[in-house]
């Protein structure tokens, strides 16, 4: 650390030239490199921070959906239908599928592959299992860089999937553009426990297994819970969706086509009265980008579809990609997707940010003497937390200090 | 620049090629090897040799173990390292073949580029540690 000339940040990491190589195999079109990059994402290789920045500016050209759900809901068949579904329009797919690891061992059986049995030999669903190697919130970091990796790589739809089980995971599928949670029929305490964290980042619901038994149960107790978080925003809300339907007519199955469906009365005539300025309002709403909470923005103005699938026979599957697309214009013509990715932006460099920040800590917590002899030495009342603190960061901040003082000199 | 941490695990992809429908020895290795601390992909039953080759590419695996116990290893595994080499992933694959195979075939296969083969009986511990031992250095 000491001594490193602090970069501005127009810098990027520099490649190394086997790096650099690797890169530009990937391009164009490598699966041998795209496999070796998504690699060295996971490992944290050294150098795998230059890959990712020189990556960046080729991304942006896929539509990544996230998919989540209980375990044994049927993610992964389904995924593997989706993909075969795309495919069979023309569209390159990766998929990148996440289960967890043994907390004891860091040991994992990736099982996601076994149910890839549509797509088996096509080497355009580039398919990617990963473990949840007990990265301390790295995970979504780690799952966002590849997949950059697969969109730089040129894939029209990359598929996020991940068990919907805690906080980790829920991170992990909010770095996609669209989030599918899929609920299986049955599990009305399933979807009691949605209701906390989950249900929030549903941009569409799907009740897989739908020839089971209780499947339109779970169906209406999704659509009711959809529209409860729909009434909570009262006229504000509806006013959006009037907006958002006006802005995406003509758009074949567009999503405020579908919205509207499931609005009963009261609320629409809310919207429709308040189109003009709502409509406006949405223009300039800039203001959303700020705030964290994507429920407030996404509830405001689009109504998530609820939709079953039996992914074991396909059926279902083409309406569900119709309702995905149907979010991607709605993003798009909205304008909601700068919004987003914003956030997402957002959220990168902070986590980023804050996990350097760390790791410069934490080095000089090590060279204080280990952080036991440090709580040792506040529990005999040698020194105390907050002394501790101030005596690892001060240095640190003092250094920031001097840069900067240099900078504006250098600057002058 | 950055002090962080590097995560490396080993990967194996655990596969069954042909035929052959017995999978309780591939389940009892991928456990083996999840409690090893390996990360396991399982290739399901019944694969081609090219679904084996696209699994192995792109899970970018360390290790290859192909278990076979319908006696087409000759034809079966050749075409799996052909497919590899046209990947460019062979030299950095450790491929290991577990099944019931002739003494004969196994001089072959080991000639072909499987680097050991395991027969019936062999203590997980074996073949925990020669992964261990010769899992391939990578940059």
């Amino acid at each position: 650390m000491a001594g490193s000339d602090a970069p501005a940040f127009a810098d990027a990491p520099t490649l190394s030239d086997d790096d650099a190589a690797l890169v530009e195999d990937l391009l164009s079109g490598s699966h041998r490199a795209l496999a070796r990059v998504i690699t060295k994402i996971e490992n944290r290789t050294p150098g795998y921070r230059a890959i990712v920045s020189a990556l960046h500016e080729h991304t942006g050209g896929a539509d990544v959906i996230g998919i989540t759900g209980s375990p044994g809901a049927g993610k992964s068949t389904l995924v593997d239908k989706l993909a075969a579904a795309y495919r069979d329009r023309g569209d390159t797919v990766g998929v990148i599928a996440v289960d967890p690891s043994s907390p004891y061992t860091g040991g994992a059986v990736l099982g996601d592959r076994i149910r890839m049995g549509s797509n088996v030999g096509d080497m355009d669903v580039f398919f990617r299992s990963m473990s949840a190697r007990g990265q301390l919130g790295g995970l979504s970091t780690a799952t966002a860089d590849a997949v950059k990796a697969l969109d730089a790589f040129g894939k029209d739809v990359v598929v996020l999937e991940t068990v919907g089980a805690g906080q980790n995971e829920v991170d992990v599928v909010r770095t996609a553009d669209t989030v599918a949670v899929l609920v299986q029929p049955g599990s009305g305490d399933d979807v009691q426990t949605l209701k906390a964290g989950i249900l929030e980042i549903g941009d569409v619901f799907v009740v897989n297994k739908a020839d089971m038994d209780g499947a339109q149960r779970t169906v209406a107790e999704l659509e009711e819970m959809v529209h409860r978080r729909e009434g909570g925003t009262t006229g504000r809300g509806a006013g959006h969706h009037g907006a958002a339907s006006m802005a995406s007519t003509g758009a074949g199955g567009s999503p405020a086509g579908h919205g509207d469906g499931h609005h009963d009365g009261g609320h629409h005539d809310g919207g429709n009265h308040g189109d003009g300025h709502h409509a406006s309002d949405h223009a300039g709403g800039s203001g959303h980008g700020e705030s964290d909470a994507r429920a407030g923005d996404s509830h405001d103005s689009w109504t998530p579809d609820v939709l079953e699938t039996v992914a074991n026979s396909g059926e279902g599957v083409e309406a569900l990609i119709e309702a995905f697309d149907a979010h991607a214009a709605y993003l798009r013509e909205s304008g909601e997707i700068e919004v987003t990715e914003r956030r997402r932006y957002a959220a990168e460099i902070r986590t980023l940010v804050r996990a350097d920040v760390g790791a410069l800590a934490t080095a000089e917590i090590e060279r204080h003497g280990g952080i036991d002899r440090l709580a040792e030495r506040v529990r005999d009342r040698e020194t105390d937390p907050y002394a501790v603190a101030e005596a690892i960061v001060g240095p640190i901040a003092d250094c920031v200090d001097e840069e900067r003082a240099d900078d504006d000199e250098r600057d002058d | 620049m950055s002090a962080e941490q590097q995560e490396r695990a080993v990967r194996c992809l655990v596969a069954k090629v042909g035929l052959d429908g017995h999978d309780r020895g591939a389940h009892v290795i991928a456990r083996a090897f999840r409690d090893a601390g390996f990360e396991v992909v399982y290739s399901g039953l019944h694969r081609a040799p090219e679904d084996i080759v696209q699994a192995a590419v792109q899970e970018d695996v360390d290790v290859l173990g192909i278990s076979i116990l319908s006696g087409a290893h000759n034809t079966l595994v050749p075409k799996v390292i052909e497919g590899l080499k046209e990947y460019d992933a062979f030299d950095d694959t450790l491929v290991l073949v577990g099944g019931i195979i002739p003494d004969e075939d196994e001089d072959e296969l080991k000639e072909l580029g499987v680097a050991e083969v395991f027969g019936p009986g062999t203590p997980m511990e074996e073949t925990i540690e020669f992964i261990r031992n010769n899992v391939p250095e990578r940059a």
